[in-house]
């Protein structure tokens, strides 16, 4: 039942914006604005890109609610894809048309910079859609430097549970690093998004 | 990218993100001049790239640099299980030892150790980007713009929709402790202020419960509960929910707040434009808590049209996210101009009523002459200044007289943000920063019928 119900509120606000609801926008964008937001940040780091891609983002999925195929998976995932999509191939055309005025460095070193910022973008979102327990594993041993033995007292498991959860994030996590040209992807999107878990 | 058609992955560790990490290059130079070192070098990137508070290095940092200690014989099963903790460095010396050599023989376990190390390099602190209050105007108006809505937001329920929506944002970025923060709810009874102590959590229980005013009337469900008598005054409404459990209010308020002021929004859109006229009553007068005589007479009842219990809401919610904001010290802008100018408006219609009230509880100089309804009377003319302001004409002896230039008797001049707070009981009419010239006391009657709009 806890899975469905998620999936039914995006059902229903697929439905409202179909519909031509405004008040469904904007709970959408209540909903979704900061996980847009700071995503396309994290692939172009600067704020007035980030707006400019939550502008378009946000048309797009009101002008095409249809495109949304609630068997693929979550609004929120679908969302996720089309920033990172638009966030990447805009850093692509950004770093393109800087390199070409500018002849300095390569295009390989452009790649790698998108590829970089990609992976970080997609991280982020593996992050925050991971499952709680794997989350707060990673986020003592990580963040507060706990070593597992003490992870695990924290969070009142085993050791061994302990291990294989901080083993399990990291495999999550490093699917971001699997090389998929978001911008060239079709619609499913890239691994990780939603796809992964 | 995974280093699989690498021949040696573990040899040439290839530094995930711009972390401290010694390079490739480092790091082969240094297994060379000392064998006994671990071959790999500290799995992670370093928090202090980050800008976060460095924490206290854990005890294995310090045993990290002692003589290796002694070997450690683990089975393959367990080793595996350990790689995620040797990436993070979340495991004893001992451990990542064992890890290690076992890595230098074991092609799939090396292979992943890579793998997850490189993760590693992708973990970062959540950057808690606060976003542009105005994007949200912005986007949907630019959506809106591409393809017009079958059933927009009605204009009068914009405002209501834009500072639910900043007070949720503001919300969402406070930390538990600081939903117990101690707020107090101030306005103006008769001739001073009053305040009532509450917390954070406690003013969102108050919006919800008022809100509900505007909920009851467009038929959805009442937050008080289904038995909960008609309709009530705003402070018994909100005294009755505060009372309705022995705990203080908590965090958890949060969701059926806003979940209420989406489905009004919601409603009020499908009702349309001509659902504005529709009343919304806001209970009866309560007694006096100082005496006899109120400004509105006890029983006496209090009605808005729904046009104007909307932007009676949003000025409500603004205010009290003020209230909130420097209650946890965050900064908090006023209104779009757009907006500020729709609660500016509804507060200077509702002068006329208030001041002829405050007449008859004898709070306000007597009026100086009758005026036939829709005949020009004696005035105040406002200038409010600022984005959102304007000029308006009060008439000062009867509320069905119109306000006239030609018989202006006296100016007040505010700044828009100043009069909203002077509305809402926050300054006092004594104190309000206003230039002002003419009539003395119809400057005085109509800045303190301004003070005694405000309730709890």
């Amino acid at each position: 039942m806890p899975k469905d119900a998620p999936r039914r509120w995006d059902r229903r606000m697929q439905q409202r914006l179909a519909h031509g609801e405004a008040a469904a926008l904007g709970e959408l964008y209540d909903r979704f604005a900061s996980l847009v937001h700071s995503l396309a940040h994290r692939v172009l780091g600067d704020e007035c890109g980030a707006d400019r891609i939550t502008r378009e983002v946000f048309a797009h999925v009101w002008e095409n609610p249809d495109a949304y195929d609630p068997r693929q998976g979550p609004l929120r995932s679908w969302i996720a894809t089309l920033t990172h999509q638009r966030a990447v191939r805009r850093l692509r055309q950004t770093e393109s048309a800087a390199l070409a005025l500018s002849g300095e460095g390569s295009t390989e070193e452009l790649e790698r910079k998108v590829r970089r910022a990609s992976a970080a973008a997609r991280a982020d979102y593996i992050v925050t859609a991971m499952p709680t327990p794997l989350r707060a594993a990673l986020e003592l041993a990580y963040f507060q430097r706990r070593d597992y033995r003490q992870t695990a007292a924290d969070l009142g498991v085993t050791e061994d549970e302990d291990r294989r959860r901080l083993r399990l994030g990291l495999q999550l996590l490093s699917t971001a690093n699997d090389t998929a040209d978001p911008s060239a992807s079709p619609a499913t999107g890239p691994p990780g998004h939603g796809t992964a878990l | 990218m995974n280093g699989s058609d690498r021949p040696e992955p573990i040899e040439e560790p290839d530094g995930p993100g711009p972390g401290s990490d010694p390079g490739p290059a480092a790091a082969s130079e240094s297994a060379e001049r000392r064998p006994a070192a671990p071959r790999i070098p500290l799995p992670r990137s370093s928090i202090e790239d980050t800008g976060h508070p460095v924490p206290d290095p854990p005890p294995e940092a310090i045993i990290w640099e002692a003589p290796p200690p002694e070997p450690l014989v683990l089975e393959h099963r367990v080793l595996k299980s350990l790689l995620g903790a040797w990436a993070l460095a979340a495991c004893s010396a001992a451990e990542a030892t064992a890890v290690e050599e076992h890595l230098g023989g074991c092609g799939p376990c090396a292979e992943e150790a890579l793998r997850l190390r490189d993760a590693v390099g992708l973990l970062h602190p959540e950057e808690s980007l606060d976003l542009d209050p105005g994007l949200r105007t912005r986007v949907l108006q630019s959506c809106l713009g591409r393809r017009p809505p079958r059933i927009p937001v009605p204009e009068w329920a914009v405002p209501y929709d834009a500072e639910s929506a900043r007070l949720d944002a503001l919300l969402r970025d406070i930390g538990d402790s600081e939903w117990h923060a101690p707020v107090r709810l101030r306005w103006f009874e008769q001739d001073g202020q009053v305040s009532r102590k509450t917390t954070v959590a406690g003013i969102i229980a108050h919006l919800l419960a008022v809100d509900g005013l505007v909920g009851l009337a467009l038929g959805l469900e009442d937050p008080l509960g289904p038995d909960t008598p008609g309709p009530q005054h705003p402070a018994h409404r909100t005294e009755a929910y505060w009372h309705a459990s022995h705990f203080p209010p908590t965090r958890a308020v949060r969701g059926p707040w806003r979940e209420q002021a989406h489905e009004i929004v919601r409603t009020v859109s499908f009702a349309g434009d001509g659902s504005g006229r529709l009343p919304v009553p806001y209970g009866t007068a309560p007694p006096s808590g100082h005496g006899d005589d109120d400004t509105a007479a006890p029983g006496q009842k209090i009605e808005l049209p729904l046009r104007d219990a909307m932007v009676d809401r949003a000025f409500e919610c603004w205010i009290h996210a003020g209230d909130i904001a420097e209650a946890v010290h965050y900064p908090y802008e006023p209104p779009a101009p757009r907006h500020l100018h729709h609660m500016i408006d509804l507060a200077v219609r509702m002068l006329p009523g208030t001041l002829a009230d405050r007449r008859r509880s004898g709070l306000a100089t007597p009026s100086r002459g009758l005026v036939a309804a829709g005949a020009p009377g004696r005035s105040l003319r406002l200038e409010i200044e600022g984005l959102g302001g304007g000029e308006w004409f009060i008439p000062l002896d009867s509320p069905a007289a119109v306000g006239s230039a030609e018989r202006e008797v006296a100016h007040v001049a505010l700044d828009g943000v100043e009069f909203c707070r002077l509305a809402a009981g926050h300054v006092s009419p004594v104190e309000a920063a206003a230039g002002q010239d003419g009539d003395r006391e119809a400057i005085r009657d109509v800045l303190f019928a301004a003070a005694s709009l405000s309730r709890m």
